[in-house]
C-alpha cells in the first residue's frame, strides 16, 4: 500500500520544488537589473527577524556569561564576566536552583508528551471521522475551531474559573452532584494542577491538529479510495490502509510544531496559575520567567533559556532526522 | 486562464473533501463517530456555555456555589466591565497593535514570498532554514534580551520602543512573520507562473506582477495569512505583559484587572472575556474555509 501513496506524492510536491529551475529558465529582458531583486523583497523579513529573534538571541547567549543582577542592568554591558557560573548553577541538581530546574523539565516533557499525543490523537480521529459529508458538518466544523480562535487568556481564565475550589463547576459536578471525590478538590494548587493544566492545554490545541490534518485529506486523491473500494475494502481498512498513511508527511510537520509550542508555552500556565505555578505544573518557560524577573537574575534565567535551546534543537534535529529517513525509504 | 491551473489547487471557494467511500459506510463506523462527535461537542462547548451564562449571572450566582442556571438574568456585568478596568482603552490598543502588526505581516511575508517562490538566489536556502527555526526558539529565551535593546535603543536614540505600542507591534509582526511566509510560498508556487510571466511581456515589472496579478490570485492565502497574524498578535500574554505600561496596556493583560481587586468579579470577567473574544472569533470563523484552502495549497504539501 505504502507505494500507492508514494506514487501520489512526487506529482504533488514536483509543483512546488519545479519553480526555482522555471525561473531561471524564464526569457526575460534585463535580467542583471533584476539580480538585486530578491534580496530587496527579503530585506524587511531579515532585517526584523534579526531585530527581534537572532540579534536577541545572540545577546541571550552572552548574557548567560554574565553576572547579570538588577544592579547592572540599566547598562548590562558592565556585568561581570562570570564563565561557565550560570550553567553550573543550573545544572547543579543537587543544589535547590539546579533540582527546581530539573524538576520543571521533567514535568514539562510528560506534560508535553501527553498533551501532543492528546491533541495529535482527538485532531485526527475528528478530521477523519468527518471526512465525508453529513448533515450539519459545516457547523460542527466551525464549532471545533472555536477553541484555537479564542484568545488564549479569554479561553484560560474561563477555564481558571471552571476549575475553581468553591464556586467553579468542575468541583460542582465531580463532588456535588456526581459524588465522586469526598470533598472538593483543589485543581488550581496541588498535584491536580497538573491534570488541570493538561485538559486547557488538550481544549486549547487539539483543533490546530484538526485543521492541520483536515486541510492534509484535501489532497488526498479520490482516486486511491475508489481503487481500494473496487478492491473490497471497507471504511475502517480504507481509513488505515489509505487516510493514515498519506498523513504521513502532514504528520512530520504537525507533530513538530505541536512539540515545539506545547514545551515552550507560557501563555497557557502563566494566566491559568498567575505568576507562581504550583510545581505539579511548573513549566519551563513559566520557571525561567520567574527565576529571572522575580529573582532579577538574568544571567542564570539566560543560561537556563539557553540550555533550553540546546535541548529543543538537539531533539528537533533527531526527530527530522529519524522521521525523514522514514519518509524516504518509504517514498522512493 | 483557469485551464493552466495545477490539478492539486484547492477550489478557492468550498475545499469539498475526497469521499472516502463510494459505499455506504458501516454501522460501527456511523455510531463511533456518532458518539465521538457528541462527546467532543460537549468538551468543546463546556467553557463557551460557562462564559456566556455565567456572564448575564448576579455577582452572587458566580460567587457561591456553582450554578447551570442563572437565578436571575442581567446585563449588568456588561455595563460594569467598562468601568471596573479601563477595558475600552485596552481594547483600543489591542486593536492599534494587532491591526498594525497584521498589515505589516502580510505585506512584508508578501515580498519574502515571492521573492523565494520566484527567484533562485544565493542564500535562498539558508534563509528558508532560518526564518523557520525561529519558530523553536522559546519566547523567553529572546524577551530579556529584546527587552534590554528596546530599553537602550530608547536611551540612544530617544525613540521609545519599550512600553510603547510601536516596540510591541513591531515585535508581534516578527511572530506570525515565519508562518506566513512559509504558508504564501507555498500558496504563489500554486499559482501559474504563466500569469506574471505573461504580466512581464505585456511590459509589467516584477513588483506589478506581483501586486495585480499574483497577490489577486493569492487572495485566499493572503487572507489566511491576515487571520493568523491577528490572532497572534491579539493573544499574545508574555510580551504584553512585560513590554506595556499603564497607557499601552492591551487587553491580554488588561483583563487580569478584574481579579486582583478584593473580590473576584467572576461575571464581569466572563462578561469582558466574551466581549474581547468576539471580534477574533467572528472573524476567524467567516474566513476559516479561506484558512483551510490556504493551508491545503500552502504548509500541507
Amino acid at each position: 500500500m505504502t507505494t500507492t501513496t508514494a506514487t501520489a506524492r512526487p506529482g504533488a510536491r514536483a509543483a512546488g520544488t519545479g519553480t526555482p529551475g522555471a525561473a531561471r529558465g524564464g526569457r526575460r529582458p534585463g535580467r542583471l537589473r533584476r539580480i538585486g531583486l530578491p534580496y530587496l523583497l527579503l530585506l524587511p523579513a531579515l532585517l526584523l527577524e534579526l531585530l527581534v529573534h537572532l540579534v536577541p538571541m545572540v545577546i541571550g547567549i552572552v548574557m548567560s556569561f554574565k553576572e547579570l543582577t538588577q544592579f547592572y542592568i540599566r547598562d548590562w554591558g558592565t556585568a561581570p564576566w562570570t564563565g561557565l557560573d550560570n550553567y553550573r548553577v543550573s545544572v547543579d541538581f543537587d543544589a535547590p536552583v539546579g533540582e527546581a530546574l530539573l524538576h520543571s523539565f521533567l514535568v514539562t516533557c510528560v506534560f508535553t508528551v501527553l498533551s501532543v499525543g492528546l491533541c495529535w490523537l482527538i485532531g485526527t480521529a475528528a478530521a477523519v471521522c468527518m471526512q465525508d459529508a453529513f448533515r450539519g458538518r459545516g457547523v460542527l466544523r466551525a464549532l471545533f475551531l472555536v477553541p484555537y480562535a479564542l484568545p488564549v487568556y479569554a479561553a484560560v481564565i474561563t477555564w481558571a474559573f471552571m476549575f475553581q475550589h468553591d464556586n467553579g463547576l468542575v468541583n460542582h459536578v465531580l463532588h456535588d452532584q456526581l459524588g465522586l471525590t469526598d470533598k472538593p478538590s483543589f485543581w488550581l494548587i496541588g498535584d491536580n494542577s497538573f491534570i488541570a493544566l493538561l485538559v486547557v492545554s488538550v481544549w486549547k490545541g487539539w483543533p490546530f491538529a484538526f485543521l492541520i490534518v483536515m486541510a492534509g485529506l484535501q489532497n488526498i486523491p479520490r482516486e486511491l479510495y475508489e481503487a481500494a473500494a473496487l478492491d473490497g475494502a471497507g471504511t475502517w481498512q480504507q481509513i488505515r490502509r489509505i487516510t493514515l498513511p498519506s498523513l504521513r508527511p502532514v504528520n512530520q510537520v504537525l507533530v513538530l510544531v505541536l512539540f515545539l509550542w506545547t514545551f515552550n508555552d507560557f501563555n497557557t500556565p502563566y494566566v491559568l496559575f498567575g505568576k507562581a505555578a504550583p510545581e505539579a505544573a511548573d513549566l519551563i518557560s513559566i520557571h525561567i520567567y520567574q527565576s529571572s524577573f522575580v529573582t532579577w537574575n538574568f544571567g542564570t534565567g539566560s543560561a537556563m533559556s539557553v540550555l533550553l535551546l540546546l535541548f529543543l534543537l538537539l531533539v528537533t534535529g533527531v526527530y527530522l532526522f529519524l522521521t525523514s529517513r522514514g519518509r524516504k525509504t518509504a517514498d522512493v | 486562464m483557469s485551464s493552466t491551473l495545477p490539478a492539486e489547487r484547492p477550489p478557492l471557494t468550498r475545499p469539498k473533501a475526497p469521499a472516502r467511500s463510494p459505499m455506504a459506510a458501516p454501522r460501527s463506523f456511523l455510531w463511533t463517530r456518532r458518539v465521538f462527535l457528541t462527546l467532543l461537542t460537549g468538551f468543546v462547548l463546556l467553557p463557551v456555555y460557562v462564559m456566556v451564562s455565567s456572564s448575564l449571572k448576579p455577582l452572587q450566582d458566580v460567587s457561591g456555589e456553582f450554578r447551570w442556571l442563572p437565578s436571575g438574568l442581567t446585563i449588568r456585568p456588561y455595563i460594569d466591565i467598562w468601568s471596573t478596568v479601563p477595558l475600552a482603552d485596552y481594547f483600543v490598543n489591542s486593536l492599534i497593535v494587532a491591526g498594525a502588526a497584521t498589515v505589516c505581516s502580510v505585506v512584508i511575508a508578501v515580498f519574502a514570498a515571492y521573492a523565494v517562490s520566484r527567484y533562485d538566489f544565493r542564500g535562498k536556502r539558508v534563509f528558508s532554514v532560518t526564518v523557520l527555526s525561529t519558530q523553536m526558539f522559546p519566547g523567553i529565551l529572546f524577551l530579556l534580551p529584546l527587552f534590554l535593546i528596546y530599553v537602550n535603543i530608547g536611551n540612544a536614540t530617544g525613540i521609545a520602543l519599550f512600553g510603547s505600542r510601536g516596540g510591541l507591534i513591531l515585535t508581534y509582526l516578527t511572530f506570525s512573520l515565519p508562518f506566513s511566509i512559509w504558508m504564501l510560498i507555498g500558496y504563489f508556487d500554486s499559482v501559474p507562473r504563466d500569469l506574471d510571466e505573461a504580466a512581464m511581456v505585456d511590459g509589467c515589472g516584477p513588483l506589478r506582477a506581483l501586486i495585480s496579478v499574483v497577490v489577486p490570485a493569492a487572495v485566499p492565502g493572503i487572507v489566511a495569512v491576515a487571520v493568523y497574524a491577528f490572532m497572534t498578535a491579539w493573544g499574545e500574554v508574555l510580551f504584553a505583559s512585560v513590554m506595556t505600561n499603564e497607557t499601552t496596556r492591551t487587553l491580554a493583560v488588561g483583563l487580569q484587572g478584574y481579579s486582583t481587586q478584593n473580590d473576584v468579579y467572576w461575571n464581569q470577567i466572563m462578561a469582558a472575556s466574551l466581549v474581547v473574544s468576539v471580534p477574533v472569533v467572528a472573524g476567524f470563523l467567516l474566513l476559516q474555509r479561506y484558512l483551510v484552502a490556504g493551508l491545503t495549497a500552502g504548509a500541507v504539501k
